[in-house]
């Protein structure tokens, strides 16, 4: 059993301060969907009020059709794996995952029947025994997924499970992660910082900034085409070209910045792919570090800029180039490492090109501090 | 050793040591022992104190079991009687103290907001400024014949003659219970206060009822603090002696009352050793049996 959630208009405020302003959201059922953002936005405070912790000020939390208003969180088809994962520390592996089973008054040869088959598909057969601080920390993490399926909810909802974890870990638990929803096949709400998680495992993901939905589709989409300067620069990394609309052409926006023209796509389409950019608008051009090139003369693309170079930082897979195209304007690329990059020499300046089709620009607004 | 000289310094570790070893024997070792020594030796004027009547002898305790050679019963039912009757009360009231304080000190420790539960803390606290025999006797005039409890309650219409609490020693369990309710609740409120407010909220997301919660997670967290504020409760409330002078029934005697009695007013101090003894017998037995139902280690409680 699966069920879609459905958040109509949610707010929710303490005293005068919106931890959440006005959220729609539709999440299908069956979907991973993750809330991305830095911490501080909201997105554990809408988690709170899914799972029922905490009841929104306005609007209405819907799951599988049903008004969530009034039902607490033991009574809701949803659960809940928290950010430390609150695994009962005084009580065995398999007692933590049936524990659940244990309040519905199910006997305990079954429960342990049941926490066996769950072990099973978290691949820790025989570890029912054991004590939580016994395993290691993925194993942990495993057993507190197993505990919050043992209840066989609609909805699981996971709050930044795996920030406690090393970084390769955390890279296996993602794969991981994602396999067993697909098994259950239940609808996962993931709340996340790391942007990296979010586009990994979720079919769509939500952008969200100081309490507001920012942007809200798949995630090749929501790296490729923001809508907003604040997620243009949250997804992923980006340059910032601040600058004036010369001309605008269907789709296609011409941008004055740093005494360059530069011809970008229009980002802020809407959904009859309309924009509103006109001559003179303040908007900021954004091109990311994988998209520009040192120009050779054989991959001349349409948009050419001068920048001199500061810093090459080496970074394993990719080396970061870090260029001044003026005093007040940084630009920033990476190439692979494989590149040869031993002709650039520092206060030198680097030929630069990227495509016009990889640049975005959008109406002028806040960019995420990093 | 080396090491806590190390960490400390010659002066602060040798005052340290020092202080621990005068503190442990001639405050609690050598004062225990003589007093055990006394209780097996029979009460001689200081005369003959040394000379060949001080021979160790189970006088005392047999006195305590059997009563003395004058009398007619079998065994000494009075003071078996007071013995068994304080420790039973001291239990009972141990019971109460805890069922009164758990939900307290939860409340402050995960319900209440810091400044509440600051509030809560310092208001607990204030009271136990106040001598404990002047608490005893605002008790007694609480619960007097003529007290403002019964001056109330007739005055309401609520009863027609007043109750005498003190002898029906309503009275005295209010005022033990009360006595030592900070010894509860501070242990329990530490005990709770260390548990992850997350494992609630887990519980209850796993459908779980309040009243299961504290049973499954609370208070297998708590055991620690539940057998240290129990074991502290428990021996001050058997070994109290003013609470009981002040506010006990005239039928009623606390163990202690007899102890005092043989050491001040019979001037019997081998007897009165004899019986402080049994008394702190069971009190180590009650801390011991304490540490086996709650499955804790000694370390455990008195942390």
């Amino acid at each position: 059993m699966s069920a879609d959630v459905e958040l109509q208009n949610v707010s929710v405020t303490f005293g005068s301060f919106y931890a959440a302003k006005n959220v729609s959201v539709k999440i299908k059922q069956g979907e991973f969907f993750s809330f991305l953002g830095p911490s501080g936005c909201g997105k554990t405070t809408l988690l709170r009020a899914i799972s029922g912790f905490l009841d929104p000020s306005e609007g209405k939390v819907m799951i599988g059709g049903q008004n969530m208003a009034g039902i607490g969180p033991n009574k809701r088809p949803t659960s809940l794996i928290f950010q430390n994962l609150a695994l009962f520390p005084l009580m065995s592996v398999a007692d933590n995952i049936a524990f659940s089973l244990e309040v519905k008054g199910v006997s305990k040869t079954k429960r342990r029947d049941r926490a066996d088959e769950l072990l099973e598909l978290i691949a820790l057969s025989g570890q029912g025994d054991k004590k939580v601080h016994e395993l290691s920390g993925g194993q942990r993490q495993r057993v507190a997924i197993a505990r919050a399926l043992a209840i066989e909810p609609e909805v699981l909802l996971l709050d930044e499970p795996l920030s406690a974890l090393d970084l390769k870990l955390r890279q296996k638990m993602r794969t991981e992660l994602r396999a067993i929803q697909k098994r259950v096949g239940i609808t996962f709400i993931y709340i996340t910082h790391d942007q990296g998680e979010a586009l990994t495992m979720s079919d769509r993901v939500a952008v969200m900034n100081e309490g507001e939905l920012e942007q809200v589709g798949l995630c090749d989409d929501v790296y490729d085409f923001p809508q907003t300067p604040f997620v243009a620069t949250f997804v992923g990394e980006n340059n910032p070209f601040y600058g004036k609309v010369l001309s605008v052409d269907k789709d296609m926006v011409k941008v004055e910045s740093q005494g360059n023209a530069f011809l970008a796509k229009a980002g802020k389409i809407d959904e009859q792919n309309k924009h509103n950019f006109k001559n003179g608008d303040e908007v900021i051009m954004f091109i990311r570090p994988e998209s520009i090139f040192i120009d050779n003369q054989n991959n001349k693309l349409d948009n050419n800029f001068v920048a001199k170079l500061n810093t090459i930082e080496f970074e394993g897979n990719l080396k970061n180039i870090y260029l001044n195209i003026n005093s007040n304007m940084n630009v920033r690329f990476s190439v692979p490492n494989a590149i040869d990059t031993s002709e650039l020499s520092t206060n030198k300046d680097v030929q630069l090109t990227f495509s016009s089709e990889k640049a975005v620009v959008l109406p002028k607004g806040s960019l995420a501090v990093d | 050793m080396n090491y806590f000289f190390n960490k400390n310094g010659p002066l602060i570790s040798t005052y340290f040591i020092i202080a621990i070893v005068f503190w442990l024997i001639f405050l609690i070792i050598i004062p225990q022992l003589y007093m055990l020594d006394l209780s097996f030796r029979p009460n001689l004027p200081p005369l003959l104190r040394g000379g060949s009547d001080d021979v160790h002898t189970l006088v005392h305790y047999k006195h305590f079991i059997f009563g003395s050679e004058s009398s007619d019963d079998t065994y000494n039912y009075v003071d078996i009687g007071v013995f068994f009757n304080t420790i039973f009360t001291a239990v009972l009231v141990t019971i109460i103290n805890l069922c009164f304080c758990y939900p307290i000190a939860f409340y402050m420790a995960k319900m209440a907001n810091p400044n509440t539960s600051r509030l809560l803390i310092v208001s607990l606290i204030i009271p136990f400024w106040i001598n404990e025999l002047l608490r005893s006797f605002a008790l007694r005039i609480l619960f007097a014949g003529e007290g403002v409890i019964n001056n109330i309650l007739v005055g309401s219409g609520l009863i027609d003659s007043g109750i005498n609490f003190i002898a029906m020693d309503i009275a005295l369990y209010t005022g033990l219970t009360y006595a030592y309710i900070l010894l509860m609740i501070f242990p329990l409120y530490n005990a709770l206060e260390s548990l992850d407010t997350n494992q609630l909220e887990a519980a209850k997301d796993l459908g779980s009822s309040t009243f299961r919660t504290h049973w499954r997670i609370v208070i297998p967290h708590a055991k620690a603090g539940i057998a240290s504020g129990c074991t502290m409760v428990f021996m001050l409330t058997a070994g109290a002696l003013a609470t009981p002078v002040v506010l006990s029934s005239p039928n009623t005697y606390w163990f202690t009352q007899l102890i005092y009695q043989w050491f001040n007013m019979n001037d019997n101090w081998s007897r009165g050793s004899a019986y402080s003894i049994l008394l702190l017998s069971v009190s180590v037995v009650f801390v011991l049996l304490m540490m086996r139902v709650f499955k804790v280690k000694i370390g455990e409680i008195i942390r």
